[in-house]
């Protein structure tokens, strides 16, 4: 069982939800990035999506799309991610970890030699925005034959046929984007999101993580009624832009606001 | 040759090109996108409008002008240039909006919105959205803007809001991203125009469609001038859409050459360029995979050239397999390759070319005379050169 199934296994069994937050690798700094992680941890979250940032992040709203331009400026690569999962699974060996980013810095790497990276640094999901299951096969089979879960998403207007490729193409959990547009925007319709959960719950078993819209500790309760894991990227990153000149303010916002999801989230 | 070209197949794909590489929330639009103009392609009654519309308001069919000054002065091949420079609104451009357009229409979308680099394809949807009634954003890039500004009022004056792009490195590839981000934001009422062969499919397949009357009304221009077929073709390449149009219609003809001209900036050498096909890699960008202008790290690079029209990171998939194929050939001309261009054509012929345009005319100077007297090039004039004087007038030093 790979590590992301088996946390959400575990959660499951204490009816407990996931919470997953994003973070952009190299935001504001790459020595930020690591402590950051660990200090999400120690707050209490199960999973950590970490951004890979690249030049033309078409799915991310403006505060995703600074980050990754604040991670470029600092020459921050795939590659270099890489090696900032090596350095946190030095300290931290149970914590998932999933990346999340475009493909072509994947491409540009080479496929094998990413999968190859990722299974050796111990990466346990990657998601990647821009390759949907029709085009995935081939980066697909890479990280299944190497125990490396692909993490699909799934979108409002998504219909039945679509839920069932990504069933059949991903594994780990399904990362439910809640509203149409980019990330970081709008508000989230809980009704809407509850009426959808249904048809994709009846079509796959893969746990429901949903992302888009969880702006503080209350969206994180609602939302984590309503599937198996609760996505926060925006809200926090907001912090970082906030703090550009004190880091340790924004990792010290961060993990309040962690905590606080966590505790809202486990009433 | 007795096969006949028939890419994309049916998943878009051109070879290893081309695709759909969207985020799941485009997947749908897409899919809807594709089975209407499949349907629509195939409709005499929209065929009908749609030729109607190309005849009456753009003003085809264009010109092949036998440049007879011009190919004394070069000694070599005869030279026909294909007039697009004629069209309504200045350029091919509105070839491929009137097209998706009428297609939007049909679709029953009530706003359009479009990416724009020089601001040609901004107007030419700008024009169209005008005349349909329909709701117009156009993205175009901060520093486009600033260097387009006589587009940038011709939009407003059309009725279109134009929004500058602040992210990234502020030109065509950023306001293709925002397009795409307000595309997924707003799918329920929204068409996106897309002005050139790239994005996901069935774009590519799509707007060289709506091109290819270019090179249909070519081929039966040439042949009723000069009782045969051309031997080779020349077209600038930025996105390619102009270049396909031309293309198209002669890929099976193998005796007839095509040269697509990338825009080399300051020398490719220089690493100060537009040309991926020529110094770039493949990679996956704006939903297809195709040749790049990227880091080794899979960052895209920013780009140069004279021409804003040229000045984009990668270019059409089809052209991708086009020169992995060896079917078209893709070379490339300097910045001031392309000026000297640009004036040669407006002293010997009296044709102000655009710059983009003026790329083609370059390589046409180097290749004609290589050529027997009796052989003939088409060249895609692909816009006129009236938005490009101040760019000039600025760059020889001369104020206005």
């Amino acid at each position: 069982m790979s590590r992301l199934a088996a946390k959400f296994d575990e959660l499951s069994k204490s009816g407990r939800k996931a919470l997953i937050p994003f973070l952009t690798a190299g935001d504001p700094h790459p020595n930020f990035t690591v402590p950051m992680m660990h200090a999400m941890v120690e707050a209490g979250v199960d999973i950590i999506e970490l951004g890979v940032p690249f030049s033309d992040p078409m799915a991310d709203g403006p505060v995703i799309q600074k980050a990754s331009e604040r991670a470029l400026a600092h020459k921050m690569s795939l590659r270099k991610v890489l090696n900032i999962v090596a350095e946190f699974r030095r300290k931290d060996d149970q914590t998932p970890v999933v990346l999340m980013g475009y493909l072509n810095p994947i491409e540009a790497m080479g496929y094998e030699d990413f999968a190859n990276a990722a299974q050796r640094v111990e990466i346990d999901g990657v998601l990647t925005v821009d390759l949907p299951p029709e085009e995935a096969d081939f980066c697909v089979s890479l990280l299944k034959e190497r125990g490396i879960d692909p993490v699909f998403l799934l979108a409002p207007n998504s219909n039945e046929e679509r839920i069932r490729k990504m069933d059949a193409a991903g594994s780990g959990y399904i990362y439910y984007v809640s509203l149409k547009g980019v990330t970081g925007a709008g508000h989230l319709n809980t009704a809407d999101v509850e009426e959808r959960l249904k048809l994709i719950r009846a079509n796959t078993r893969l746990p429901i993580g949903i992302g888009f819209g969880v702006k503080d500790a209350e969206t994180a309760k609602t939302v984590a009624h309503l599937g198996d894991g609760v996505v926060v990227g925006s809200a926090l990153i907001s912090k970082i832009e906030a703090n550009l000149d004190n880091p340790e303010q924004a990792c010290s916002e961060i993990v309040d606001l962690l905590k606080a999801m966590r505790a809202a989230m486990d009433e | 040759m007795t096969q006949h070209y028939n890419l994309p197949d049916e998943r878009g794909h051109f070879g290893p090109y081309g695709g759909k590489f969207v985020a799941e929330t485009l997947m749908g639009p897409i899919q809807e996108l594709e089975e209407a103009y499949l349907r629509y392609m195939q409709d005499p009654e929209f065929l009908t409008e749609l030729d109607a519309d190309l005849q009456h308001y753009v003003g085809r069919p264009s010109p092949l002008y036998h440049a007879e000054r011009w190919s004394r002065h070069l000694g070599g091949a005869q030279l026909y240039l294909k007039r697009e420079d004629l069209n309504h609104t200045g350029a091919h451009k509105v070839n491929n909006t009137i097209g998706q357009a009428l297609l939007a229409k049909r679709m029953g979308k009530t706003r359009i919105i479009a990416e724009t680099g020089a601001g040609q394809h901004g107007v030419a949807t700008a024009t169209v959205a005008a005349r349909l009634g329909l709701e117009c954003v156009v993205y175009m890039g901060a520093v486009d803007v600033a260097r387009q500004s006589l587009n940038v009022y011709r939009m407003k004056l059309l009725g279109a809001k134009v929004v500058a792009v602040e992210s990234g490195s502020k030109t065509l590839k950023d306001a293709l991203n925002e397009a795409l981000r307000d595309w997924v934001t707003n799918v329920d009422n929204t068409f996106y125009i897309i002005g050139t062969v790239a994005g996901p499919h069935p774009y590519p397949a799509m707007v060289r469609d709506f091109q290819t009357v270019i090179g249909r009304e070519a081929k039966e221009q040439c042949l009723t001038m000069t009782g045969r077929l051309p031997d080779a073709l020349v077209a600038c390449v930025g996105g390619g859409s102009n270049a396909i149009g031309l293309f198209y219609p002669f890929i099976d003809d193998a005796s007839v050459k095509m040269y697509g001209v990338e825009a080399a900036g300051d020398g490719v050498e220089t690493g100060r360029h537009s040309a991926p096909l020529c110094a770039g890699r493949p990679g996956v960008l704006h939903g297809n995979r195709t040749y790049l202008i990227e880091d080794d790290d899979g960052e895209i690079i920013e780009t140069h050239s004279i021409s804003a029209g040229l000045d984009y990171p990668g270019v059409g998939p089809e052209h991708a397999w086009l020169k992995d194929s060896g079917r078209a050939e893709y070379v490339n001309i300097t910045d001031d390759e392309a000026l000297k261009g640009f004036h040669d054509l407006t002293e010997m012929e009296g044709i102000i070319p655009a710059l983009e345009s003026s790329h083609a005319i370059a390589y046409t100077t180097k290749l004609a005379p290589t050529m027997p007297k009796d052989s003939i090039i088409i060249i895609n004039l692909s816009g006129r050169g009236d938005k490009d004087i101040m760019t000039l007038a600025q760059r020889e030093g001369i104020e206005l």
